[in-house]
């Protein structure tokens, strides 16, 4: 309260031209470093990190503002994902937490992961407690909800739903400074649930969509992930992996990063089977490593042209 | 002799001190967070020395990485109680210590009578000496 004169005054006693070293703050936060990360982790996703670096832009300014005495209101950073499943909602709202603290905007930037479980009781005067546990966790930091579209069930006007919702709205709204909401969930679904809750739309700054991969994102993907687990390519399996993408996003059920990670586990398990099925051969490292085209080609997307075992349960996020 | 100066109640940490502020109250709780140890908030009416056992508000909050939402349950609960004496306990649960290690008040009555001395006397004009809250002649609810 104290310091409102003083920003008033600011603005008309720093002359206009004081120079600011926007350049300087940039570097001493280190954003580049986590944008950098993002860019090489997080292969395509172009809407999603235009936004984080927008985002990481206003943070900035709005520091050096306040070095000058300017008024620098926190910005709402709740947001909205969505998109179709595989996308990589989960994975950047992970990195959002590390994002905002480096900006300085949470203060722990650890990522609590709910669902309308852990927020929504069973019967009357549950759910409060229990929301505001949750909230309670997440102050400092990120609180990622999950499929926020089944908080709200407009079949049942009993359900405890409502309740969470109006208790997350006020701690989105009165301590904002205190933790950011992301909603995640199916574009449609998330569209007829702020329908329904027009103050949780209103509330959300940051909608942003997350587009689906294109087939060689997908590979470049797959190439990620493999090393990741230290695994590689040979040049033809990179070849059959990519017509394998390519069969198997017509076919339904496809999720995107989830089904290459799928398939990429599949691929493993032939590989080592394969491995194993010619006794007496000298392996060498490189066996061990290479995932060849025959793991790759071997699955029943080829034979049969259906999608391998992949349950149902792979669609959800 | 004045024996209650200032008419406070000197319980627990930092009591002898000006009420602590918010951001103060924060700090600490932060150093208990990043000792593990779980927080929660307590409140009573019946401030004597040997009423170890204050109600709870609310369960110890456990996993919590940031001070601000103990806070917030600090706000509701001087909300709620508002001339009531509010402390936040630490409570540590390493094996050996399973105590609390931090305990101060963070609200307090606006007036505090505070507690007098009661002699009875017993055989052989012997004294037994109790202290009284004089707040607690009044029925709960009605103390402060």
């Amino acid at each position: 309260m104290s310091e409102k004169p003083d920003e008033k005054k600011a603005l008309h006693t720093v002359p206009e031209a004081t120079p600011v070293d926007l350049e300087a703050a940039f570097r001493d936060s280190q954003v580049q470093e986590v944008l950098d990360k993002l860019d090489r982790e997080l292969i395509g996703l172009r809407p999603v990190k235009t936004r984080i670096r927008e985002i990481a832009a206003l943070l900035l300014v709005d520091r050096l503002r306040k070095g000058l005495g300017l008024t620098a209101g926190a910005p709402s950073l709740h947001m909205c994902f969505t998109g179709n499943p595989g996308t990589g909602k989960t994975t950047v709202a992970m990195r959002m937490g590390e994002i905002l603290k480096r900006l300085g905007y949470v203060r722990e930037g650890h990522l609590v992961t709910v669902t309308r479980d852990d927020l929504v009781g069973q019967y009357i005067g549950h759910t409060a407690p229990k929301t505001k546990e949750v909230l309670k966790k997440a102050m400092g930091g990120v609180l990622f909800i999950d499929e926020a579209y089944y908080l709200y069930k407009p079949e049942n006007e009993r359900d405890y739903g409502a309740e969470s919702i109006e208790i997350l709205l006020q701690v989105m709204e009165n301590q904002r400074e205190d933790l950011v909401v992301i909603l995640a969930g199916y574009k449609a679904k998330m569209e007829r649930f702020f329908q329904s809750n027009p103050g949780m739309s209103s509330r959300i700054a940051h909608h942003i969509d997350f587009p689906d991969y294109t087939p060689d994102e997908l590979v470049a993907i797959a190439k990620l992930m493999l090393e990741g687990q230290q695994y590689r390519f040979s040049p033809e399996a990179e070849k059959a992996f990519a017509e394998y993408i390519a069969r198997r996003m017509k076919m339904p059920h496809f999720a995107n990063a989830r089904s290459v990670r799928n398939a990429l586990d599949r691929a493993r398990l032939r590989q080592a089977n394969r491995l194993f099925a010619k006794p007496g051969a000298k392996l060498t490292k490189k066996d061990l490593v290479t995932i060849e085209p025959e793991d790759i080609l071997a699955s029943r997307v080829f034979s049969e042209g259906v999608p391998d075992a992949e349950t149902p349960k792979a669609v959800t996020l | 002799m004045m024996t209650n100066h200032g008419n406070r109640l000197t319980q627990g940490q930092f009591s002898f001190l000006p009420d602590l502020t918010d951001a103060e109250i924060s700090a600490q709780i932060k150093y208990a967070l990043k000792n593990n140890w779980a927080v929660s908030v307590e409140y009573t009416d019946d401030p004597h020395p040997r009423n170890t056992y204050w109600e709870m508000y609310g369960m110890p909050m456990f996993d919590l990485k940031d001070p601000a939402g103990i806070l917030m349950e600090i706000n509701n609960c001087r909300k709620t109680f508002p001339n009531h004496y509010i402390r936040v306990t630490a409570f540590d649960s390493t094996r050996g210590w399973e105590t609390p290690r931090m305990s101060y008040i963070v609200n307090r009555p606006k007036n505090e009578p505070g507690f007098g001395v009661v002699r009875q006397e017993s055989r052989g004009r012997n004294i037994r000496y109790t202290v009284h809250s004089y707040a607690t002649d009044k029925p709960e609810g009605e103390r402060y």
